[in-house]
């Protein structure tokens, strides 16, 4: 059977097309940031043979089922322990996580800090839209306060994360945050991610007008593109604690860290089993460990705007 | 001296022997979290895989540590865990993934007393139900119950092959009197264990899930350009999400199914002195290792006891117990709970048993059996 190619999409390549259409609302912003992800890949010619994308649950994770790659659709909360197993049995291949704030940061919250402490190599996509979107809109532990949701009826109390802020004061080696209307700046520091050897995280921020925008004064999906465009503040290599996020205020956008490369946890997991290092002394063990160490007095310093770029 | 497969006579704990009898039969990724009576698995892992060219990470906690299994199982690592009651109840989330997404991989329980923190350094057999219902939906388990080091390291081999052959996360049920039992342990030459390995799809255009007679799907290496999606919703063949009832039948009949045809590969007892017995004790684990001496005791009053050691507990042996209540009329269950296996043995017999059960803490005194076989003789 011949195909005719000529209305071929030039992402049709890294999709598996049969599975579309897609779960995603009209109006969500998931797409906007799989597209550039996708072209980020294809970009700096990652292989999509040798990269694994990993997902857990909600609308965000839903992610994993449409590109044309190794793909898991994990559990709720668990997509980033999962990769970095698959990382440390294969370190040879690109692992990188796509899954939503409610899964990385409340269910998964643990697993990113350890992650980014570790300093494993595999990337984190992070599509922050405010909310539980698969199960109906309920709080998010990324709803600004005041925002109304299924389970906030009367206006959420509680104070957002910082999730930027968060991974770039765990140990993180490269962080950024964008919107999904910066397709351009996104796609370029996910190029910057996926090149990055160590720990590395984008944060989206996304609309989802059917299930917070919809109860939050955004019913239609321009909306908080305009909220976006309106409040969003370019700015790099801030203090990480200035990135938080409040109701109807500016917030910032840009890139938060981007640490020297260091030895990854797998580079140490690996020299670990080589008898250069196992066939010698305690001493000269010690001496290995240090010389490999990550520098994080340095890292705060970069985090904290003192140090040098 | 650094070796690769411990070969010969050795004084082992069995949380030592079970660790070694994983790297015998190929495990080569460890991810875990520290509890008690466990850890010493953990701590034995740590040292040994880097020698044999594995990977050990203590994870953050045990949600992470069954995630961390199964992505490096799908990374073509034999892995393993260790943990015990409250970390086994963690683990149940990625249980259930592991079942539906046919994962091998091996967690070893050396059970305590429960419910919740219970007895941390004391003896329990309080999971026996969780290993084999403990995630939710339907499933088929296989859970292994070593009574001393020797069989922790057996049968720490025949988990991983279960795990490869049928792919399934298999348990080992040890307890922690025999966890922490010293005993000699003798492993034969690498050559002689026999060590099985999962199938490898070469297939690129077969279908992830689509089985082989047998019921099993050859599993597909990660990297290699087979573009596999693998998911925790029901799924067809392609590995692809159906939302329907019809998926969910053909594809949850499967899973329970490559375990049910196989399980006469898979059930395991020892029968001790069953031949004429008249009354016969069921136990596992540390508990077999009281009834045995209390089947001696009671023979030495003239009771016609006997014994049937589960050494595979799930699948459960029913075949066998209907067998055995043919020619026995009296039947003992001993075990350190409130009664799990007690409801299958009854449930196989279709009668009462005498339960000898024993909340936790300590494992039952022979005579503490035996009381319970001369009451049901009486």
């Amino acid at each position: 059977m011949s195909v005719v190619q000529a209305n071929m999409h030039p992402l049709d390549n890294y999709l598996r097309t049969e599975r579309l259409p897609h779960v995603w609302c009209s109006g969500c912003g998931i797409g906007t940031v799989l597209g550039a992800y996708l072209r980020a890949m294809k970009n700096i010619g990652m292989d999509p043979e040798k990269t694994i994308m990993v997902s857990g649950i909600g609308c965000t994770g839903r992610a994993a089922g449409y590109v044309k790659m190794d793909s898991f659709h994990t559990t709720h909360g668990r997509p980033i322990p999962f990769a970095v197993g698959i990382k440390a049995a294969r370190p040879d291949l690109n692992v990188t996580v796509f899954s939503g704030d409610g899964d990385l940061f409340a269910i998964g919250g643990n697993h990113i800090i350890h992650a980014a402490r570790r300093n494993a190599d595999i990337t984190v996509i992070t599509i922050n839209n405010f909310i539980y979107g698969m199960t109906g809109g309920q709080l998010a532990p990324t709803t600004p306060e005041t925002g109304i949701t299924t389970t906030s009826p009367y206006g959420n109390v509680e104070s957002p994360f910082n999730l930027a802020g968060l991974v770039a004061v765990s140990g993180a080696s490269y962080v950024a945050r964008w919107t999904s209307l910066h397709v351009r700046r996104l796609e370029k520091s996910i190029e910057k991610a996926l090149k990055k050897r160590g720990f590395s995280f984008v944060e989206v921020l996304s609309p989802c007008p059917t299930a917070y925008g919809r109860r939050n004064r955004m019913r239609d999906p321009v909306d908080m593109l305009k909220y976006f465009q309106e409040h969003a503040v370019v700015k790099h290599h801030i203090n990480p604690l200035e990135g938080v996020i409040e109701p109807d205020k500016d917030f910032i956008v840009g890139e938060f860290l981007d640490a020297e490369e260091e030895p990854t946890f797998e580079d140490k997991l690996w020299e670990m089993t080589k008898k250069e290092f196992l066939y010698t002394s305690q001493a000269e063990r010690t001496a290995w460990i240090l010389e490999h160490r990550r520098h994080l007095e340095t890292l705060s310093k970069i985090i904290s705007g003192r140090g040098e770029r | 001296m650094k070796v690769e497969v411990l070969e010969g006579h050795h004084f082992l704990s069995g949380d030592v022997a079970v660790a070694e009898g994983a790297i015998a039969a190929g495990c080569r990724f460890f991810a875990g979290y520290p509890i008690t009576p466990s850890s010493e698995v953990a701590e034995r892992m740590s040292r040994r895989l880097p020698e044999v060219g594995g990977i050990f990470i203590q994870m953050e906690d045990e949600l992470a540590s069954m995630a961390a299994l199964l992505g490096a199982s799908w990374g073509g690592k034999k892995s393993m865990t260790a943990t015990s009651g409250p970390g086994f109840s963690l683990m149940m989330e990625n249980y259930g993934l592991g079942m539906m997404t046919e994962t091998p991989c091996v967690i070893v329980n050396v059970q305590r007393a429960g419910p919740s923190t219970g007895l941390p350094t004391l003896v329990g057999q309080g999971d026996v139900m969780q290993a084999r219902w403990g995630s939710h939906g339907p499933y088929e388990t296989i859970a292994l119950s070593p009574e001393s080091p020797q069989e922790c390291f057996d049968m720490a081999v025949r988990a991983f092959n279960f795990s490869e052959k049928y792919r399934i996360p298999v348990v080992v049920l040890m307890d922690e009197s025999v966890g922490h039992l010293f005993e000699r342990v003798s492993i034969p030459p690498k050559s002689e264990i026999e060590v099985i390995d999962r199938k490898i799809s070469t297939d690129k255009k077969r279908h992830i899930y689509e089985p082989d007679d047998d019921l099993i799907p050859p599993m597909p290496p990660v990297g290699e350009g087979f573009g596999i999606h693998v998911t925790g919703l029901t799924h067809d063949e392609r590995g692809y999400p159906v939302i329907t009832a019809e998926a969910q039948e053909k594809l949850v009949r499967r899973l329970v199914d490559k375990i049910r045809v196989h399980a006469d590969e898979i059930i395991d007892y020892e029968e001790f002195m069953t031949e004429d017995a008249d009354v016969i004790v069921i136990a596992y684990g540390i508990s077999a290792r009281s009834a045995r001496r209390a089947v001696i005791m009671a023979r030495e009053k003239g009771i016609k006891a006997g014994m049937l050691r589960l050494k595979v507990i799930w699948p459960f042996p029913s075949k066998k117990l209907r067998e055995l209540v043919e020619k026995a009329s009296h039947f003992v269950v001993a075990e350190i709970n409130n009664g799990q296996i007690l409801v299958e043995v009854e449930r196989a017999i279709r009668k009462e048993a005498v339960f000898v059960g024993k909340m936790g803490g300590e494992p039952h005194r022979p005579d503490e059996v035996l009381k319970g076989i001369e009451e049901a003789v009486k």
